[in-house]
């Protein structure tokens, strides 16, 4: 057989020599071109069961539901009748990643801009180094230290907030506590700064020379020539960052489950104590579920997956439209 | 508004290299001077080392003095950024701000002076744009971004943006070598006109346009790879083409080197 077709394929190769050189197929490229095939049709075939699975569990959850799941703020699908609804998730989740996302990204920016243009050579290495290893603490330490060391220190920045900030809605409250949204949002910037500090700070790295002489030689000084040259170029690379923070803030489980004591409801005063988020909240209470409850858990997370997968769309169609300008 | 350039014994260098070696020569006002040799000779290097930009280069630093009338460029409580503000610069390729649009572009310069009233802006792009002989083909459409223009318009966009600032020298680093043939006509032209008015120096890689446009020429060279480029003669425009005093500044244009 295989001789048969090496005949063959010398027999083909004089009458078309051009067309063959195009196809170097060896068996070494097909075993690999169908390997690779083979592990793509994989990841997505189990892409696919889970996504059935969890549809699966879901829906006699949802069908024994009494309440709205997409408008209620209860949560208790252990009881009977079922009542729940993703409200105060979703408001939690979305509120205390944003807000995160808010603290985080000017500070990311500033310590990218020091590494890249501010600090002196020698140092700027080893202090991208020490910002790229934050990104691989574990988020239960940055838990720890939220709920042991941040918490207790919130508790006065808080009532300052409060006391100072009070006539907006979201700092407003009679009770500013330790245990709320607003100390799970600054837990959550401290863990998403690193990875908007390191990639802004790739961008930044990235402005070619050209740019940054043209600002230099208009006699800009170094802050003016990073917001003529800079900023404009690594603008959609920040956002695109940011949106990869964001996305990372939302699905955050462990640091903001230890951080956030539990209180029913929608509460716009981010200050009080209470609060929850989608992750937090199955990680909380998926052990003691029933299976109703678990089903709920499984439905909100699928809501949870949806949001990440519209924020990460964005960023990725932010980030490819800064092709344009290169 | 033209000033009067005056190098002694200039030496730079990058880290360790040694680029140019012991520079001295004057650069009259309202005239052009052509800095004319081969490649890697150091005529960007030294060109650079006018308007304090050789030095935002990690490592690189200089030696020596460059007086601009009666003022020391490399005085010690000059400051840089002052220095570029009174030197402007055009680069061999066109390099206007990628963001920004043609207006923005050239009032660039004119808001890190703090020019803010918007009159007052209009007025100053407009002139600049007329000077860089742009303003016909861009009037209509000031807002658009200036990446959008043709290599050749955004070289004078270039130049519009430099001169709107108004500098004392306007130096020029191959303004023309991305260019078709058509645009370096334009921008020689531009070159003639602005000498008017400014200390214009250039840096040309083609004899003919240093012919063309320069009423003095200096010739650089470097002894060989490695070694700093050294000035070989500077002299007038007419006499270096046609008499020099140097054997090599003969050699290199009459194309018996290199
Ligand atoms: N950024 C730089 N870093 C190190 N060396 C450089 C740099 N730019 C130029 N040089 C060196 O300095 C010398 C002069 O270069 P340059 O001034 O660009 O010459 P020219 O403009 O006459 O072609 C060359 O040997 C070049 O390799
Ligand atoms: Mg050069």
């Amino acid at each position: 057989m295989s001789s048969q077709s090496g005949v063959d394929a010398a027999v083909g190769a004089r009458h078309r020599a051009p067309g063959r050189r195009l196809s170097t197929g060896q068996a070494g490229d097909r075993i690999f071109a169908g390997a690779a095939r083979g592990s793509g049709i994989l990841v997505l075939a189990i892409m696919a069961a889970i996504a059935v699975f969890l549809v699966w569990k879901a829906i006699p959850a949802l069908q024994a539901n009494k309440a709205n799941f997409l408008t209620s703020q209860d949560w208790n699908p252990n009881a009977t009748p079922a009542k729940f609804g993703i409200v105060q998730l979703a408001f939690g989740t979305v509120v205390s990643s944003a807000l995160a996302l808010i603290i985080a990204t000017p500070v990311a920016i500033g310590i990218a801009l020091f590494i890249a243009f501010y600090s002196p050579r020698k140092l700027s290495a080893g202090l991208g180094y020490v910002v790229d290893l934050l990104a691989a603490v574990p988020s239960i330490v940055y838990g720890l230290w939220g709920l042991l060391v941040l918490a207790p220190h919130m508790d006065g920045v808080s009532k300052i907030l409060n006391t100072v900030l009070g006539w907006i809605p979201f700092f407003g409250g009679d009770s500013p506590g330790k245990n709320s949204i607003f100390t799970a949002s600054v837990v959550l910037a401290i863990m998403i700064l690193p990875i908007i500090s390191s990639i802004s700070r790739e961008v930044f790295l990235q402005v070619p020379r050209a740019n940054v002489e043209a600002a230099l030689a208009l006699g800009a000084t170094r802050w003016e020539m990073i917001r003529l040259s800079v900023l404009p170029y690594g603008r959609s690379g920040v956002i695109g960052a940011s949106m990869l923070g964001l996305g990372r803030a939302m699905g955050e489980t462990i640091a903001v489950a230890m951080v956030l004591t539990f209180a029913p409801g929608v509460n716009v005063h981010i200050l009080e104590d209470g609060g929850n988020t989608f992750a937090a909240n199955i990680a909380k209470s998926f052990g003691e579920a029933t299976s109703t409850g678990r089903g709920a858990l499984i439905a909100s997370g699928l809501v949870l997956f949806v949001i990440t997968l519209v924020v990460n769309m964005a960023a990725r169609a932010v980030v490819a439209r800064r092709k344009e300008f290169v | 508004m033209a000033k009067r350039i005056e190098v002694s014994g200039l030496h730079a260098y990058y880290g360790g290299t040694h680029a140019i070696e012991d520079i001295s020569m004057t650069v009259e006002p309202r005239s052009v001077t052509a800095f004319i040799g081969p490649s890697g000779c150091g005529k960007s290097t030294f060109l650079r080392t006018l308007n304090r930009m050789h030095e935002v280069i990690p490592g690189a630093r200089v030696e020596g003095k460059v007086m601009l009338d009666d003022e020391d460029l490399y005085g010690p409580s000059v400051d840089p950024v002052a220095v570029r503000r009174t030197v402007g610069m055009v680069f061999q390729r066109p390099n206007p701000f990628p963001t920004m649009s043609i207006f923005d572009n050239v009032a660039a310069g004119l808001k890190l002076n703090g020019v803010r009233r918007k009159s007052q802006l209009d007025d100053i792009v407009e002139e600049s744009l007329k000077g860089a002989n742009l303003w016909e083909e861009v009037k209509d459409r000031l807002g658009k971004p200036g990446a959008g223009l043709s290599g050749g318009q955004q070289q004078r966009l270039c130049i519009a943006r430099a001169i709107a600032v108004q500098p004392q020298v306007l130096l020029m680093d191959e303004p023309c070598s991305a260019l078709d043939p058509i645009s370096t006509l334009a921008i020689e032209d531009l070159i003639a006109k602005l000498k008017n008015q400014y200390t214009i120096v250039i840096v040309t890689h083609n004899m003919q346009q240093a012919a063309r446009v320069s009423d003095r020429t200096a010739f650089f060279n470097i002894a060989g790879t490695g070694k700093p480029g050294k000035l070989i003669e500077i002299d007038d425009t007419s006499k270096i083409f046609t008499n020099p005093e140097q054997k090599a500044t003969e050699d290199y244009i009459t194309g018996r080197f290199g």
